[in-house]
C-alpha cells in the first residue's frame, strides 16, 4: 500500500491547488455563492478547460479515467477551499452513472459534453418519502408506445435548478421499498410536465424539488438495464460518497488549522488563549477527528469498486457514518474555540462548519449509515 | 496512491495465518480467545515456536537473529498472530531493550543478551517510572553511584510489569545531578537475581497481577553493563519511545476484543433473541466496529509516513489515545454483554487448571476484570492528556 502521490496525482494536486488558492479566495467564492445559478459559469469553464470535468469520464470519450484515489486528491482540495461549484453531481456521480450504464450513443452524445462542461446534469434519487433511501422510489415510469410517461416526486436534487440533463430514478416495476425495479432516465427539465422549483440550502448550495406529471420521454431516455438501475445507482452515489468524504477531509483541515491560527493569535488575559490546556486539549481532539476521517476516506476510496458488493457497502457506509460524525466533531469546537467570532458570518470557520454539516445531510448521514453498517452485522 | 494490499502482502497474511493455525498449541489459544489468564510458560513456549520458524523478532534486522520485515509486513504479522490467538510477544526484550542494545550497545553487550531475548531465556522487564516520576518521567530519582568497576543503585522502580518473571530489568537511573533533569541519567542493565533487589507485587483492578514496585538496596552492577556512555541515557531512551511504534495502535488486541465480543453477544440471550440481534446493543457494536477499521486504516498510513522517514510521532500519539478509546469501549460492551453474569467474579477461577464450581456461564468470568484492566490503555505509554499535549505543540504549535 502506497499513500504518497504519484506523479500524475501529484499534477493534479497542484492544478486543483492553483485553482483554489488563485481564483478562489473568501470573496470569490461569496460571488458564487450570491450568483443566481448558486455558482459561476466562468469558473465551471475553468474546470472544463482544465480536463478536471473530465476526471471520471473514460479516456475514450475525451477524460482522464480517473481512479476514486484521484477523486479524493480533487476533493480535498475543493473541500479546503469550500468551492460551491458542482464539480461532484457532474463530474464524479454523473460521469460514474453515464459512464457505468449509458449505451454508447448516450455516451457519445453526452460523456464529452460533460466534460467540457456544456451540459450540467443532476442526479435525482432522494423522494420526500424515502428519506435517504436510495431504493425507496414512488416515482412510477409507464411503458408506452415509443418511449415511457413518468409521475413522482423527487426531492433535494443538488443543483436541479441549473441542470440540462436530470438523471431521474423511477421504478418499472415493483413497490416503493423494493430494490429491484428501479429504473433510470436521463430527463430534460424544459420537457412537458417537468416541473422545478430550486432552494438555496445552509452551506451555500443549491438544491431542487423535482416534480414530474405525465412526463413523456422517448426509449432512447432510459439509461442502462430497465428494473436493474438501483445497483448502477448505489454504485454511483457511493463513488460520491467517497468523494464528500475527501471533501469533508480537505474542509477539517482547514478548520483546524484557521482554528490553531486563531488559538495562537487571540489574546485574553494577557496571553494567546492557545497556551490554556483547556482549549489545547479540545484543539488536539480536533486532530485526531481528522486523522480518522481521513483515513476513513481513504478506506473507502479503497473498497469504491470492490467486486463485493455488500463489502463495498460495509466499508463506505462506516466511512459516511465516521466522517459525518466526525465533520460534527471538529465544526462544533472550532465554533466554540472560536468563542463568541465563531458564531459570526464573517468569520470563515462558520463556513466551513455549516459545509461539514451539509456533507453530513447529504446522500446519507451518519445515523443512516451506521444503521446500513448495522444491519449487516452477523 | 495504491490504496490495494500487494500480491506479495497477501501472501505473506497467508503464510502466517496457516502457520498460527497449524503451530498454535489448542491450550493457549483457549485461554487467549477466552480472555483467560496467561502465565509465563505460555508467553514462552509460542516465543520459542516462532524461534524455530525464524519469526522470534519481527522488527529486527537479520544480522541480529531478526526477520528484516518491513512496517507492513510486522503489522501484517501481528494482525495474523491476534486473530489466531496467540498470546502477545512480550515488547520489553523485542521492542525495547533489544532495539536499544542493537543501536547503541557494546558488541559484548550484543553477543551476551540479543540470542537469549530471542528464545526468552532472559525475561526482561522495563525499569522507568518511580512513584515520583510517572509522565514526568525525567524527575526520576533511583541513582546510581559509581565505585570502582561496579554501580551501586539504590531506589524504587514501579508499575514494572511482569518483574517477578523476569531475569533481567533496564533501567533508567541517575548518575548526576548537576546538569538538566534529562542530561544525568543513564541506561542500566540489571540482573534481577543481585543482591538487594526485592520485588513487591501491585494487585490492580481485575485483581491481576502484572505490575510491581522493584527496591534497590545497595545493588551491585558491573560498569560493563552499562549501555552507551553514562549521563547519555535519556537519548536512548527516547530512541526507544519512537522503535515499534506501530504496537502503539494495539490493532491486534483491539480485533481480538471486537471478535470475542461478537461471539460473546452471538450466546448470550435476551428476550429470546441472540443479544446480537438486539439493535441497541447492535448499533454499539457496530460503532466500535467503525471505529476500529479506520484505526487500522490510521495505523497503515503511519506505517507508510515512517517508512518515508517522515516524522509520524503527533500521528502516534493519535492512534495511541483512539486505541485507548476502543478498547475502553469493548471493554465495557463485553462486560454488559454478559449482563448480571459480569458481577460473580473471582480471579482464581481465571487461572489455569481451575475445577471449582461456575456461577454462569465460564465465557462471563474475566470480562468485569477486562473491562477494569482496559482503563490503563489511556494511562500506560504516556496518558491520553499528555499525548493531548504533545499533538497540542508538535502538530498546532500552541
Amino acid at each position: 500500500m502506497d499513500f504518497s502521490l504519484s506523479d500524475e496525482q501529484r499534477m493534479l494536486a497542484d492544478l486543483v491547488g492553483r485553482f483554489v488558492d488563485k481564483d478562489y479566495g473568501f470573496e470569490a467564492r461569496k460571488a458564487s455563492v450570491a450568483a443566481p445559478e448558486g455558482f459561476l459559469r466562468q469558473h465551471w469553464q475553468t474546470l472544463a478547460d482544465t480536463g478536471l470535468l473530465g476526471l471520471n469520464v473514460p479516456e475514450a470519450h475525451g477524460g482522464l479515467g480517473g481512479t476514486p484515489a484521484d477523486t479524493v486528491v480533487v476533493m480535498e482540495a475543493f473541500g479546503r477551499g469550500l468551492v460551491v461549484e458542482p464539480f461532484l453531481h457532474n463530474a464524479v456521480v454523473a460521469a460514474r452513472l453515464l459512464a457505468d450504464a449509458g449505451s454508447p450513443a448516450q455516451q457519445q452524445a453526452l460523456l464529452p459534453a460533460l466534460a467540457a462542461g456544456e451540459r450540467l446534469f443532476a442526479v435525482a434519487c432522494l423522494e420526500p418519502a424515502g428519506r435517504y433511501d436510495l431504493w425507496h422510489v414512488d416515482t412510477r415510469a409507464q411503458a408506452v408506445d415509443g418511449g415511457w410517461v413518468l409521475d413522482g416526486a423527487k426531492c433535494t436534487v443538488h443543483y436541479g435548478d441549473t441542470a440540462d440533463v436530470l438523471v431521474v430514478s423511477a421504478r418499472t416495476a415493483g413497490s416503493a421499498g423494493d430494490r429491484d425495479g428501479i429504473s433510470l432516465f436521463l430527463v430534460d427539465p424544459k420537457a412537458d410536465g417537468v416541473h422545478v422549483q430550486g432552494f438555496p440550502t445552509f452551506d451555500g448550495q443549491r438544491v431542487a424539488e423535482v416534480r414530474l406529471d405525465g412526463v413523456k420521454l422517448g426509449a432512447d431516455a432510459l439509461l442502462g438495464q430497465a428494473g436493474g438501475g438501483y445497483a448502477v445507482l448505489e454504485h454511483a452515489i457511493d463513488h460520491g460518497i467517497v468523494a464528500l468524504c475527501a471533501e469533508a477531509v480537505g474542509a477539517m483541515q482547514q478548520l483546524v488549522d484557521l482554528t490553531a491560527e486563531y488559538l495562537r493569535t487571540r489574546k485574553q488575559f494577557g496571553k494567546a488563549i492557545g497556551s490554556f490546556q483547556a482549549l489545547q486539549h479540545r484543539a488536539a481532539e480536533m486532530v485526531i477527528s481528522v486523522e480518522q476521517a481521513r483515513s476513513a476516506a481513504l478506506m473507502a476510496a479503497a473498497h469504491a469498486d470492490d467486486a463485493d458488493a455488500a463489502e463495498r457497502r460495509r466499508v463506505v457506509s462506516a466511512a459516511k457514518s465516521l466522517v459525518g460524525r466526525c465533520g460534527r466533531h471538529v465544526g462544533e469546537t472550532a465554533t466554540q474555540l472560536h468563542g463568541g467570532m465563531g458564531m459570526t458570518d464573517e468569520m470563515l470557520s462558520g463556513h466551513y462548519f455549516k459545509r461539514l454539516t451539509g456533507i453530513d445531510k447529504t446522500w446519507g448521514d451518519s445515523e443512516h449509515h451506521a444503521e446500513l453498517f448495522a444491519e449487516t452485522l452477523q | 496512491m495504491n490504496l490495494q494490499p500487494t500480491p506479495e502482502d497477501i501472501a505473506f497474511r497467508a503464510e502466517v495465518r496457516q502457520f498460527v493455525r497449524e503451530k498454535l498449541p489448542a491450550d493457549i489459544r483457549e485461554r487467549v480467545v477466552g480472555l483467560r489468564r496467561i502465565e509465563r510458560e505460555d508467553y514462552v513456549r509460542w516465543q520459542r515456536i516462532l524461534h524455530e520458524r525464524g519469526w522470534a523478532a519481527p522488527g529486527w534486522p537479520v544480522e541480529f537473529g531478526g526477520t528484516g520485515w518491513d512496517a507492513t509486513q510486522r503489522v501484517i504479522f501481528e494482525q495474523e498472530c491476534f486473530a489466531g490467538g496467540a498470546p502477545r510477544q512480550m515488547p520489553f526484550g523485542l521492542s525495547m531493550v533489544g532495539p536499544v542494545i542493537q543501536a547503541f550497545g557494546s558488541p559484548e553487550q550484543k553477543a551476551r543478551f540479543l540470542p537469549r531475548i530471542l528464545t526468552t531465556d532472559d525475561w526482561w522487564c522495563q525499569g522507568y517510572s518511580e512513584p515520583g516520576a510517572g509522565s514526568d518521567l525525567a524527575s526520576l530519582k533511583t541513582r546510581a553511584v559509581r565505585r570502582g568497576d561496579k554501580y551501586v543503585v539504590d531506589g524504587q522502580k514501579i508499575w514494572t510489569s511482569f518483574a517477578h518473571w523476569a531475569d533481567w530489568i533496564f533501567c533508567l537511573v541517575r548518575t548526576s545531578s548537576e546538569a538538566r533533569a534529562q542530561e544525568g541519567i543513564s541506561f542500566l542493565l540489571i540482573d534481577m537475581k543481585s543482591p538487594g533487589i526485592t520485588v513487591r507485587p501491585i494487585r490492580t483492578l481485575d485483581g491481576g497481577h502484572d505490575v510491581n514496585e522493584v527496591f534497590f538496596e545497595n545493588v551491585e552492577v558491573p560498569v560493563e553493563n552499562i549501555v552507551g556512555e553514562e549521563n547519555k541515557g535519556w537519548t536512548y531512551a527516547k530512541f526507544l519511545l519512537v522503535h515499534e511504534r506501530s504496537n502503539i495502535a494495539g490493532i491486534g488486541m483491539c480485533k481480538r476484543l471486537l471478535t470475542r465480543l461478537k461471539d460473546v453477544a452471538r450466546r448470550e440471550m435476551r428476550r429470546g433473541r441472540p443479544l446480537i440481534e438486539s439493535p441497541r446493543f447492535r448499533d454499539r457494536i457496530a460503532k466500535v466496529e467503525m471505529e476500529l477499521m479506520a484505526h487500522e486504516w490510521s495505523l497503515m498510513r503511519m506505517v507508510a509516513a515512517e517508512r518515508e522517514k517522515r516524522d509520524a510521532g503527533p500521528q502516534a500519539s493519535a492512534l495511541k489515545i483512539r486505541s485507548s478509546e476502543i478498547q475502553a469501549e469493548l471493554g465495557q460492551l463485553l462486560m454488559d454483554a454478559v449482563g448480571p453474569y459480569a458481577l460473580p467474579y473471582d480471579e482464581l477461577a481465571l487461572a489455569p487448571g481451575y475445577d471449582g464450581p461456575h456461577a454462569g456461564p465460564q465465557h462471563a468470568e474475566p470480562l468485569a476484570g477486562v473491562y477494569f484492566d482496559l482503563r490503563k490503555v489511556a494511562i500506560y505509554g504516556g496518558t491520553n492528556e499528555v499525548q493531548k499535549n504533545i499533538i497540542a505543540k508538535m502538530v498546532l504549535g500552541l
